[in-house]
């Protein structure tokens, strides 16, 4: 570590205890930060496109993941490199923004990265390499919008959706089902969508898992699914036009919170005691008919008397019913949830067009659902799998299919994918770049040459040779003036990416490329690291 | 940082495994595991011990697949995959779990060989799932259906139970038991539940003597001195306290001046459960059965009246009871006129070996059925139940599929020539892959023979040139060791379970496969 001296051959402190931190500094700090996102951009970048490879991946506790969902994938890697977090960053907001495309984004950051390094070495000052990517992005952009095509769907012309998401399935674990699985998704999209406005509130999409069972046995559910059963076996299995009580009170006689004692020394008020006793039960379950209620949800339990009571009285109940699902059933049967049997009438209610216990397969689970909630478009994807690795993965499969069509619905602007539109982008800034005077034309140019990266990968995963078929293509669009040629992935005879049905939404590719140069130019800024060097 | 790589991108302890490596690791890992119940494939595979970590060491011996996968401790992440599918198989169809892993652990190993030809994955991939949509069609093709024949269906069925038993302890007795299994099944009347399939173990006697119960039989005793046999029963089942009744209200408390009162305050309590159980009793009942304990009062006034008492039945036991007795469970007593109350033909206290057990036979619900296993030990008790719980699982899945197919290797044959067939035809390195699957489809077979003692190499030879011609249902024979016609050996299987059996494999194979990179992370610390 280089140190400053002050006239009198004192070293000079700037930071606090510097001897025992670490610090890279200027060219050296670029490199070490290129090389580590690289090195994570290299990981995933054999896991991009429909026939990318998985990574398996080993939790700390030894449960396995399977994946090729590059946010999950670097998730789950626990990254320690701060410049690797970086990148964990950037594909999580992409996930989390668009949902789909989180793979690509590390892999074009890591990219431009490798060009940014090959300018540095020519002695490239990194701020004009950072603004000329930024001047190329901005080309790239405006590439985008000009080959961008309208999606055509409508609500009852729902088939080019369940495309588009088979499209995403395709490559995923549940490929077996993937029909089945696009109709859930595109069925669970539109019904929670406001065409109107073309928004859609994902957090409506309920996605809940159970272990048992197989893929197959997947179901959407119009409504709220609780892991419970009804109280008493021989309860009603369906109810329909239900109207809930939603209690927060037990089914058994008060307990005041004062300490008292009730003292009995005759017998007639042994008696007596008994008689009040079964007139309390008695009252409650009057108070719950009372109010018209067909369905008692309940957040305590009740004992057998209580129990055999309101079957007798045909009150159907399900009981130790958790607090936030409570709330949720509360929230979407327009119900009040009543703390007090005296409170309970009929106003308070909540209303379900159905609700059933359904049962799974040759083991004994059940599961009670309320379909067609009076007050909300809540839907629920019940994902069944045969163990949690496959349940999960399945999860996060339909999660992305489930931003696929939502992303349609929002903006109904595609590109091509298959590589196509950086193929298409990389030419248009390469052109640009000749009219640029100083050295932000070099940077341009690599910026040109970065965007290859992805179409390159994506042949090289699919088993052909990367550079013959990429510049195949490239002279193909130039000659054709053809855009949506793309690398022919799936060794369909085409490279027409129009009649593979392969697209991305418009958004996603932009924000894919807006996010990588945005990370990129902050990679290239920093000029100085200094960690604390047992930390390392 | 001179190697290249940066030192400190994942944590110290974490391990990651690329391209090759990746591969060669998870390749060695599921074929160890495949190796490991290879040798229990088949009518006459071997058994494993296995010894619980925990205290008490227990022994199971077993050839299961699931069991013995279920039980082991496996490290690496791709046999961990194979153990996982053998438990969704046991889940969805309940057989075929060591076949499951032993065709994916083949076609794994065809796989590398391919894989170091620089075939890849992706290729191989695509190889295998066009091969094995072709093993469908042809499976399919082979199949048949018995289904509105009911005679040839329950011949089907029994000669899949025997095929199923034949590879498991029951073997022996396969004739009994697939007679056994199949009654069973066919009670239920087309319904997956087995629920209401009972299976009691009792040590003792030899397995032959295990036998089926049309009716319930709770493993309880009769309350003493009450009537061991009732015909035309009418059954309360109830859940309520039979001792005394707790006082519900909070803070209650009983406090008394002198002995006297003290007498008064029981003589109430006595009186009230009297109430109860006249109550109960005026429902006009024979049979009382409740799921907590009754107090020896209560059962001294039930005995008094002559009504059978039985207490402590679970929770299980009493749903069941309701079930099929087409009875309630009550809790109250205050209205006999609405409770609906159970009936049976007959209830009788029967002796099996040393226990005494209570039998419910001519019962309301005509599905219920027991199976009394009988065996000299605790270990070929459970031995049998799992095997015979397999082959009621394998019966009541024809319910949904009834379609079989031939056993003894006659319809993997089939498969592999339909994809060899194929893979003449395809053009381009997948058909290199789809050779593969046939060949894997082959090993299926000769590991049976081999397990049998047999020559396999031989027999599989014969086998090959023998479906030549179409139509030929030529397969081995394990017993005499020859190949011989499966439609004169009726050796049958559930085609449902060979589907399973052939896309889970498949599946599994890919997800391994496609891996190229294994990245561990560092174990989580634990304190000591």
């Amino acid at each position: 570590m280089s140190l400053a001296f002050d006239e009198y051959g004192r070293p000079f402190i700037v930071i606090k205890d510097a001897e025992s931190k670490k610090r890279v500094k200027g060219l050296e700090a670029q490199k070490a930060n290129i090389l580590a996102a690289r090195t994570v951009a290299r990981i995933l970048r054999s896991s991009l496109g429909p026939k990318g490879m998985d990574k398996m991946l080993q939790s700390p506790d030894g449960d396995l993941t399977i994946s090729n969902d590059g946010a999950t994938i670097l998730e789950q890697m626990e990254v320690e490199n701060q410049i690797g977090k970086l990148l964990v960053e950037l594909s999580r907001s992409q996930d989390h923004e668009i949902g789909d495309g989180t793979t690509g984004v590390v892999v074009l950051a890591g990219s431009l990265l490798e060009q940014a390094e090959v300018l540095l070495d020519r002695g490239m000052h990194p701020i004009r390499v950072a603004e000329g990517f930024e001047m190329a992005a901005k080309v790239a952009h405006e590439t985008l919008d000009s080959i961008s095509e309208k999606f055509d769907f409508s609500a009852e012309n729902l088939e080019p959706l369940i495309n588009t998401c088979m499209t995403t399935l395709s490559s995923k674990i549940v490929n077996r089902c993937k029909r089945d699985m696009a109709e859930y998704c595109v069925k669970a999209v539109m019904a929670v969508a406001d065409l109107e406005r073309k928004d859609v509130n994902l957090d409506l999409i309920k996605v809940e898992g159970k272990v048992g069972g197989s893929i197959e046995d997947t179901s959407l559910v119009y409504g709220i699914v609780v892991d419970k059963d009804m109280s008493h076996p021989q309860m009603p299995k369906v109810i329909e036009d239900a109207k809930i009580a939603i209690l927060t009170c037990p089914f058994e006689p008060p307990k005041p919170k004062t300490k008292h004692k009730v003292d009995i020394d005759t017998v007639e008020k042994y008696e007596k005691l008994h008689e009040t006793e079964q007139k309390y039960f008695a009252d409650m379950i009057k108070q719950c008919k009372d109010s018209g209620a067909n369905l008692i949800i309940c957040q305590w339990g009740f004992d057998d008397e209580a129990n055999h009571l309101l079957y007798k009285n045909e009150l159907p109940a399900i009981r130790w019913v958790g607090g936030v699902e409570i709330e949720l059933i509360a929230m979407a049967t327009g119900g009040r949830i009543v703390p007090r049997f005296v409170e309970l009438s009929e106003d308070k209610l909540g209303k379900a067009g159905k609700v059933k216990e359904v049962s799974f397969g040759t083991t004994k689970d059940n599961m009670i659902v309320i379909e067609d909630c009076a007050n909300s478009k809540a839907v629920t994807i019940l994902v069944r799998g045969g163990n949690r690795m496959i349940l999960e993965e399945t999860k996060r499969s339909l999660h992305d299919a489930l931003c696929v069509a939502r992303n349609l619905v929002k903006d109904n602007s595609i590109v091509y994918g298959g590589g196509s539109a950086e193929i298409a982008c990389s030419l248009a800034v390469e052109a640009a770049s000749d009219k640029v005077k100083g050295v932000e034309q070099y940077a341009m140019r690599a910026f040109a040459e970065a965007l290859d990266a992805i179409p390159l990968a994506l042949a090289e995963n699919s088993g052909l040779a990367p550079i013959e078929s990429l510049t195949a293509v490239k002279a193909q669009q130039v000659q054709e003036g053809n855009q949506r040629l793309g690398i022919d992935c799936k060794d369909e005879g085409t490279n027409d990416m129009k009649k593979q049905n392969v697209f991305e939404t418009l958004i996603g590719k932009k924000q894919q490329m807006m996010l990588a140069t945005q990370v990129v130019k902050m990679i290239l800024k920093i000029d100085d690291v200094i960690t604390p060097s047992g930390y390392a | 940082m001179e190697n290249g790589a940066p030192n400190n991108l994942l944590n110290e302890q974490a391990t990651e495994e690329k391209g090759e490596m990746a591969r060669l690791s998870s390749f060695i890992g599921a074929m160890a595991i495949a190796d490991l119940v290879k040798t229990t494939l088949g009518p006459k595979g071997m058994d494993k011990i296995l010894q619980s970590q925990s205290r008490g060491q227990e022994v199971t011996v077993t050839n299961d697949g699931a069991t013995i996968l279920k039980s082991i401790y496996v490290d690496n992440p791709a046999a961990k995959v194979l153990v996982d599918i053998s438990k969704v198989q046991d889940d969805q169809v309940g057989d075929g779990t060591t076949s499951v892993v032993v065709l994916a652990g083949e076609l794994l190993r065809e796989a590398e060989k391919l894989v170091n030809m620089r075939l890849h994955p992706q290729t191989i991939i695509q190889g295998y799932r066009e091969a094995m949509n072709c093993a469908l069609k042809a499976l399919e093709d082979l199949s048949v259906n018995h289904v509105e024949d009911p005679e040839k269906y329950k011949e089907d069925m029994l000669k899949i139970a025997r095929t199923t038993l034949s590879s498991k302890i029951l073997t022996n007795d396969k004739e009994h038991f697939s007679q056994l299994a199949v009654d069973a099944v066919l009670r239920l009347k087309g319904s997956t539940n087995l629920d209401s399939i009972q299976m009691i173990k009792k040590t003792g006697g030899t397995l032959n003597e295990s036998y089926l119960d049309e009716g319930f039989i709770l493993d309880k005793k009769i309350g003493v001195g009450q009537p061991k046999r009732i015909e035309n029963a009418k059954i309360l089942v109830a859940n309520t306290p039979m001792d005394t009744d707790k006082i519900k209200i909070y803070g209650a408390r009983v406090k008394t001046k002198g002995m006297a009162e003290v007498g008064a305050i029981e003589q109430a309590e006595k009186d009230k459960m009297r109430k109860k159980v006249q109550k109960i009793i005026d429902h006009g009942i024979n049979c009382f059965i409740n799921r907590q304990l009754i107090y020896n009062f209560p059962e001294q006034l039930f005995t008094d009246a002559g009504v059978m008492a039985i207490e402590h039945a679970d929770f299980d036991g009493i749903e069941r009871l309701a079930l099929v007795t087409g009875g309630e469970i009550v809790s109250t007593f205050n209205n006999p006129e609405d409770a609906k109350i159970g009936e049976c033909k007959l209830i009788e206290e029967i002796m099996i070996g040393e226990d005494k057990l209570i039998r419910f036979s001519g019962v309301a619900l005509g599905e219920a059925c027991t199976i009394i296993l009988r065996g000299a030990s605790t270990h070929i008790l459970d031995e049998a139940e799992r095997s015979l719980h397999d082959a009621l699982c394998v019966l009541s899945q024809m319910a949904t599929d009834s379609r079989v197919v031939y056993g003894g290797g006659c319809s993997e044959m089939i498969m592999s020539k339909a994809i060899e067939d194929l893979a003449k035809k395809t053009p381009g390195k997948r058909s290199l892959a789809m050779e593969s699957f046939a060949k894997a489809l082959r090993q299926i077979p000769a590991i049976i023979a081999e397990n049998g003692g047999l020559d396999s190499t031989e027999l599989i030879a014969q086998l090959r040139a023998a479906h030549v011609n179409d139509g030929c249902r030529e397969g081995i024979d394990i017993l005499t060791g020859t190949v011989g016609d499966m439609t004169k050996c009726g050796i049958n299987e559930s085609f449902k379970v060979k589907k399973c059996v052939l896309s889970s494999a498949t599946e599994a194979t890919e997800m391994i496969l496609r891996v190229d990179d294994i990245i561990k992370c560092a174990p989580r610390q634990r304190e000591q």
